[in-house]
This record gives structure tokens, sequence and C-alpha cells, in this order.
């Protein structure tokens, strides 16, 4: 297992987890977020190829309700 | 009469109406009201996924066939948190649509000029199409025209505040040098303000507040589809101009 942060709170993952594992894991859809990893925004063909490193900051965004 | 419709970007619209998706009780009475109020644009915003609520996202509630969903980057205290949000919103595979909004003071949310001059130039090159929200100043409605923007979205009011349009003067000026449609956005507290826009000229009205909050926000919403549809009318009939005496309109005389 590897520390990591997941929109800002230390989250314990598998070792070499990809991006598309870490979202299984959490139960988040793929289709409905947006990822930054470590800063820099991941297209989402690359969500099944990126490996997470111990240490590194996800950020996970999705659409919601929101107005003027 | 030529079909009377709203053209931002090339792209037709048959609303002119915009709604905003925040503060509504349920989906079930945003989806409600969205259809009452025949809109076509609907506004987003981008927050981090609820890790203990990971489906929850507003993607399954708005049918992208009937709706333009338009991102937004609220939120953001300054340009880059601006961009940021913008690049992120290109995940999710909506037309590259987003609105601008850049508010540092949480306390009145009025937008800051110069940030949001700098981050619409920088959206316009990376091709987005940039709807910036604004003070009502003229002068950056130009200037944000000049760089490319696809449409101008300043305020009556500060947001959700009910106030109506006290920036009509300006707002006047706005439609007066426009080169792109106006979407007054922000303080319509009730649809005669919306219909005070659009007879004012405005191209179209963004409303969320006093729709979401109201006590029946699917009636409000019929209720502010029928004011900006008469606002429009209004406007495109031709207002008489407002005189300090009386106009008599039956003969003086017995």
């Amino acid at each position: 297992m590897m520390e990591i942060k997941v929109n800002g709170k230390s989250s314990q993952v598998k070792d070499k987890s990809r991006v598309s594992g870490l979202l299984r894991h959490l139960k988040i859809p793929v289709k409905t977020c947006a990822i930054e990893l470590n800063g820099r925004i991941l297209k989402r063909e690359e969500f099944s190829s990126v490996v997470i490193k111990p240490g590194d900051n996800v950020e996970i965004i999705r659409l919601m309700a929101g107005g003027e | 009469m030529k079909e009377d419709k709203l053209k931002i970007a090339g792209r037709e619209f048959t609303s002119r109406l915009l709604l905003g998706t925040g503060k509504f009780a349920s989906p079930k009475i945003m989806k409600a009201a969205l259809a009452a109020a025949e809109t076509a644009i609907v506004t987003v915003s981008l927050r981090r996924v609820d890790l203990k609520n990971p489906r929850d996202h507003i993607l399954n509630n708005l049918d992208q066939k009937k709706y333009l969903l338009l991102p937004n980057t609220s939120g953001a205290k300054n340009a880059e948190e601006a961009l940021r949000l913008a690049r992120l919103s290109r995940s999710f595979g909506l037309p590259n649509w987003i609105k601008l909004e850049v508010t540092p003071d949480p306390r009145y949310l009025l937008p800051d000029p110069t940030e949001t001059l700098s981050a619409a130039e920088q959206l316009v090159k990376e091709k987005f199409i940039v709807l910036p929200y604004i003070n009502a100043d003229p002068v950056l409605a130009k200037r944000l025209a000049e760089v490319g923007c696809a449409a101008v979205m300043p305020l009556g009011s500060p947001i959700g505040s009910a106030q109506g349009i006290k920036t009509r003067y300006h707002i006047e000026i706005i439609i007066e040098q426009a080169t792109v449609p106006v979407i007054v956005d922000a303080g319509l507290g009730a649809p005669s303000h919306a219909a005070e826009a659009l007879e004012m000229g405005a191209d179209a009205v963004l409303v969320n507040t006093a729709i979401a909050a109201a006590l029946n926000p699917v009636k409000m919403a019929e209720a502010f589809k029928l004011a900006v549809m008469a606002g429009r009318q209004a406007y495109l009939s031709g207002l008489i101009t407002e005189t300090k005496i009386a106009q008599a309109s039956s003969p003086l005389h017995l």
C-alpha cells in the first residue's frame, strides 16, 4: 500500500495503482470526472495508463449544480 | 416576421432565458423548472467529487440534447484559478463553452475586471467560446468583445441579491455599443426585472436564485419565460419615448 492525497485528504491505495483503478476503488464513474495529477490535467485516454506514485496529489473534479 | 433567435458564436438558441442549476431543492424540481422555463442553455459548476457520495454529479439530470451545458468558473478568485477550472471543464467532453467568472470577494461576489480580461484573452487563444461575467462597465465590455469573447454578461446587481437592474445606465451603453450578445446576469429577482432587461435591448438574461429559491420554482420558471418573451416582443415592437408631461390619448376638446 502507499499513501497519496485525494482531494486534499490522505488515502491509502495499492502500490502501482493506475488512475482508472483508483476511480474504480472510489466508485467514481470515469465519464463523470476530470482528473488533475500533481497539477497536470489528465486526458481521459490516460486514465488507464498513468500509474500513481507514493505522495502523488490527485484532484478529482465533477460537474455539479451551480448558477450565476 | 423572421424567426427571432438568440445567436451566440454562430449557434442559434430558441430561448433568451439562461438558467443556473444551483440551489434547487432536488434534481426533480430542477428538471421540472428547466422544462417550464423552456431554456436552452444551463450553467453548471466544477467542484471536487464528494468521496462519500461518489456518484453525485449533475450529468445524469441534464439532457444534453435539450440544453447546452455551460460550465462556469465560479469559485475562481483570480485568472489562474479560472483558467484551471476552464481547462478541467474540457475533460467532460462538452462543447468548449465557458462562463468566465472571477470573483475575489465573497461578500458582494463582484467580478474582478483585470483578472477577467486576462483570463478571457488566454481562453480565447485556447479556442474556448468565452462568456465573461462582468460588472456593467461599457469599456470592459468592449475590450472583452475585442479580444474575442462570444458574449458579455454584465450584472444587474450582486449575485442572488434580487435587487434587479441597478446598473441600467451602464447596461444601456453596453447594449448600444455591443458587437456581441449582451446577457444580463445576476441580481434579477423578479420576472419584471427580466422583462426590463429585454425591453432595454439585452439579448438574453441568466436567472438562477429567483427561480430556484422561489416557493414554487416551476411556476416561477414559467413566469420568467413569459416575462422574457414579453420583454423581447416589446423591444422589437418599438417602445414609445418617455416624456415629462402628459400626451393625451383622447381628443382634448369636448
